[in-house]
């Protein structure tokens, strides 16, 4: 089911593109097939793990290539739990709730989002993160999840434990594989080449003729849907929803230091990164406040000497051809339909404005 | 009524204190600092620490932490926001968040997670208060708060329309290379606008030390509250951003008459109303404050 959606890769015509195609659809089948054989606590690390690359590439597409850095992700992260718990409350198949919710955060998003995108930059970034508290506020006073207290997604509890461990994790891994299909297939096409000349210079693309405002909704929007996901499907590993726990700005730190680690602006960059953050947090994830504050000091580091992450610094200096993974889905390069543009080249030197 | 827009009114003054570091670097540097709710409980937990450890009233603290938070300004200009500045608009975002990360878990490292006061070391001014006519009582600390907030936004208007270093400083956010043709040194106008912002903030975190309890994850909050009144405050001029701290704090007040969660609510509301407002009228944000007009996208 998961490598239908990696389809468009192979539509690239070069050979490193289709091994790396060829590849990644064997990763997700060995992945799909994998509970078999893991053992209980890795498959829960595993959907974890998905969730993660989902967070990291939903705020990627957002700030990387939509140039909006929002530090109230978690609001979407939030509401997805929240209406996952709502939907299913009301009667709704709790595994039909997760997806449902996330619809509806995608919804929520859009209205947000004709308010929300015409502020710039930092006031953009703390103007989510109010939105985020504002929300926060409203869901504690719903009865249903009395306030911090909250509550729990009983509905799943008539699957067994393992039925509702696989279950989850397919759906983790599929999600994640449509998350990151969708996100691909709109980089490659006609947006992804308005996305990267909004992200190059707003008002530049603007005079041509690109649509900003609508190009940046739907990245909005899309990362709310994916985010909701995330958090919906959290929800349905953890089982219960304590409206701090979800609404918790930590989600955003996570974001952003996936994203800048691994390369922010890059399609893999944000994977990477968000596999380089999995890895610390299985390792030093213990060590409770100075991982934190690891964290945070790597994120400063990173974006003072090492703003293009680890992705975007590979890609520099060993070039294209040399990674199969990269050029796979190196997209600026070779649009079907961008060699009319003089310079689709110089669209990817010029990243580091991103 | 009138006894809880008067406490509003009073409060305001303190938002109008942590707003006013807040707006002075984005107006000057182009740079909103989210680490500015976790500088100021910095603030905080350094007088406390000096004030429970060597009996140093926060008063006289002051005379230790706010040139420490001068240094620290600078620090944090030359060292972080400069170089990651040169990165474009997004990188100082994530390098301030990234800080404030950090000094949030590391003040939880120090400190713990026990909320802190000031009041128990500022003597009988946390609850001495003088009576209006009407029986209406007002704490002493809340004047004194809120005299400061008239006399450090007053003295700074005044420092950057008369002085010649204001005038650098004007000139340097108004357009840095061309200053610098008329021989004003950017870096330095810049580190020392971040300097004199981090004494603000300072300041802020002495009055959040003595009115209420801070904790080592308090500064997200105080960060959201500066926001919020710089925002409704708008632009125009550094008497704005009081303005904006009043309306912010009048909203809470009321929102708290309403429902016990309503004191934050209140807040966040009317700021996204008066976003809303000002957003389907003229388009403008955060403008800063210091009568500039802004400058416009390259």
């Amino acid at each position: 089911m998961s490598a239908v959606s990696t389809s468009p890769v192979i539509e690239r015509g070069t050979t490193m593109s289709r091994i790396a195609a060829i590849a990644v659809a064997i990763i997700i089948a060995l992945l799909a097939v994998a509970p078999q054989f893991l053992s209980v606590g890795v498959v829960d690390r595993m959907t974890a793990l998905f969730i993660y690359v989902i967070l990291a590439a939903m705020w990627n597409a957002l700030a990387g290539f939509g140039g909006l850095v929002s530090v109230g992700q978690q609001v979407f992260f939030g509401l997805g739990a929240y209406f996952a718990i709502r939907l299913a409350d009301a009667g709704l198949n709790p595994f039909a709730a997760l997806f449902v919710s996330a619809v509806v955060v995608g919804a929520v998003s859009w209205p947000l989002s004709l308010f929300m995108l015409r502020l710039r930059n930092g006031e953009f970034a703390i103007g989510m993160w109010v939105i985020a508290a504002l929300t926060h506020l409203l869901v504690n006073l719903d009865r249903l999840v009395q306030g911090e207290t909250g509550t729990s997604l009983i509905s799943l509890n008539i699957y067994d434990a393992s039925t509702r461990r696989v279950t989850i994790y397919w759906l983790a891994l599929a999600s994640m594989t449509a998350l990151l299909a969708i996100l691909f297939g709109l980089l490659r096409g006609s947006t992804g080449a308005a996305i990267r000349a909004i992200r190059d210079n707003e008002d530049a693309a603007a005079s041509v003729g690109v649509r900003v405002t609508g190009t940046k909704r739907l990245l909005f929007v899309l990362a709310a849907f994916g985010i909701g996901i995330a958090g919906a499907l959290w929800l349905a590993t953890s089982i219960t929803f304590q409206p701090k726990t979800y609404f918790n700005v930590q989600w955003t730190a996570y974001m952003i230091f996936m994203v800048l680690v691994g390369g922010i602006g890059t399609f893999e960059g944000a994977i990477l990164g968000a596999l380089v953050f999995f890895l610390i947090e299985t390792w030093f994830g213990g060590t409770g406040v100075w991982y934190l504050v690891g964290l945070g000091a790597t994120a400063v580091l990173f974006s003072l000497f090492l703003p293009r992450g680890l992705w975007g610094t590979i890609e520099e200096r060993f070039g294209l051809r040399l990674l199969p993974v990269g050029y796979r889905v190196r997209l600026p390069a070779d649009i079907g339909d961008g060699n009319a543009e003089p310079s689709p080249q110089q669209s990817t030197t010029s990243r580091e404005k991103a | 009524m009138s006894n809880q827009i008067i406490q509003g009114v009073l409060l305001g003054g303190y938002y109008a204190l942590i707003a006013c570091g807040l707006s002075f670097m984005f107006s000057v540097m182009r740079i909103i600092n989210l680490a500015h709710g976790s500088l100021a409980v910095f603030a905080a937990f350094a007088l406390w620490w000096l004030a429970s450890r060597f009996h140093v009233s926060p008063f006289v603290g002051l005379l230790i932490v706010l040139p420490l938070m001068a240094a620290i300004g600078w620090a944090l200009q030359r060292f972080l926001l400069e170089r990651s500045a040169r990165g474009g608009a997004l990188l100082p975002i994530l390098t301030t968040f990234g800080l404030a990360i950090v000094i949030d878990n590391m003040l939880f490292e120090q400190f713990g997670a026990d909320t802190r006061s000031l009041a128990p070391y500022i003597g009988s001014l946390s609850y001495d208060s003088w009576e209006w006519p009407g029986s209406i009582y007002v704490g002493k600390l809340a004047v004194i708060m809120f005299a400061t907030a008239v006399i450090l936004l007053g003295g700074l208007q005044l420092f950057l329309t008369r002085t010649r270093l204001g005038r650098s400083i004007r000139a340097t956010s108004e357009d840095p290379d061309t200053a610098g043709l008329v021989g004003v040194d950017a870096r330095r106008a810049n580190a020392i606008a971040a300097a004199i912002a981090m004494v603000t903030v300072g300041l802020a975190g002495a009055f959040l030390g003595m009115r209420a309890t801070f904790d080592p994850y308090a500064g997200a909050p105080q960060l959201l509250f500066a926001f919020e009144a710089a925002v409704i405050g708008g632009a125009g001029s550094l008497w704005s951003t009081l303005i904006g701290g009043i309306v912010l704090a009048l909203a809470q007040t009321l929102g708290a008459q309403v429902h016990p969660q309503g004191f934050l609510i209140g807040g966040h509301a009317v700021f996204l109303v008066v976003l809303f407002v000002r957003l389907s009228t003229s388009g403008l944000g955060l403008r800063g404050l210091l009568r500039l007009p802004s400058r416009s996208a390259p």
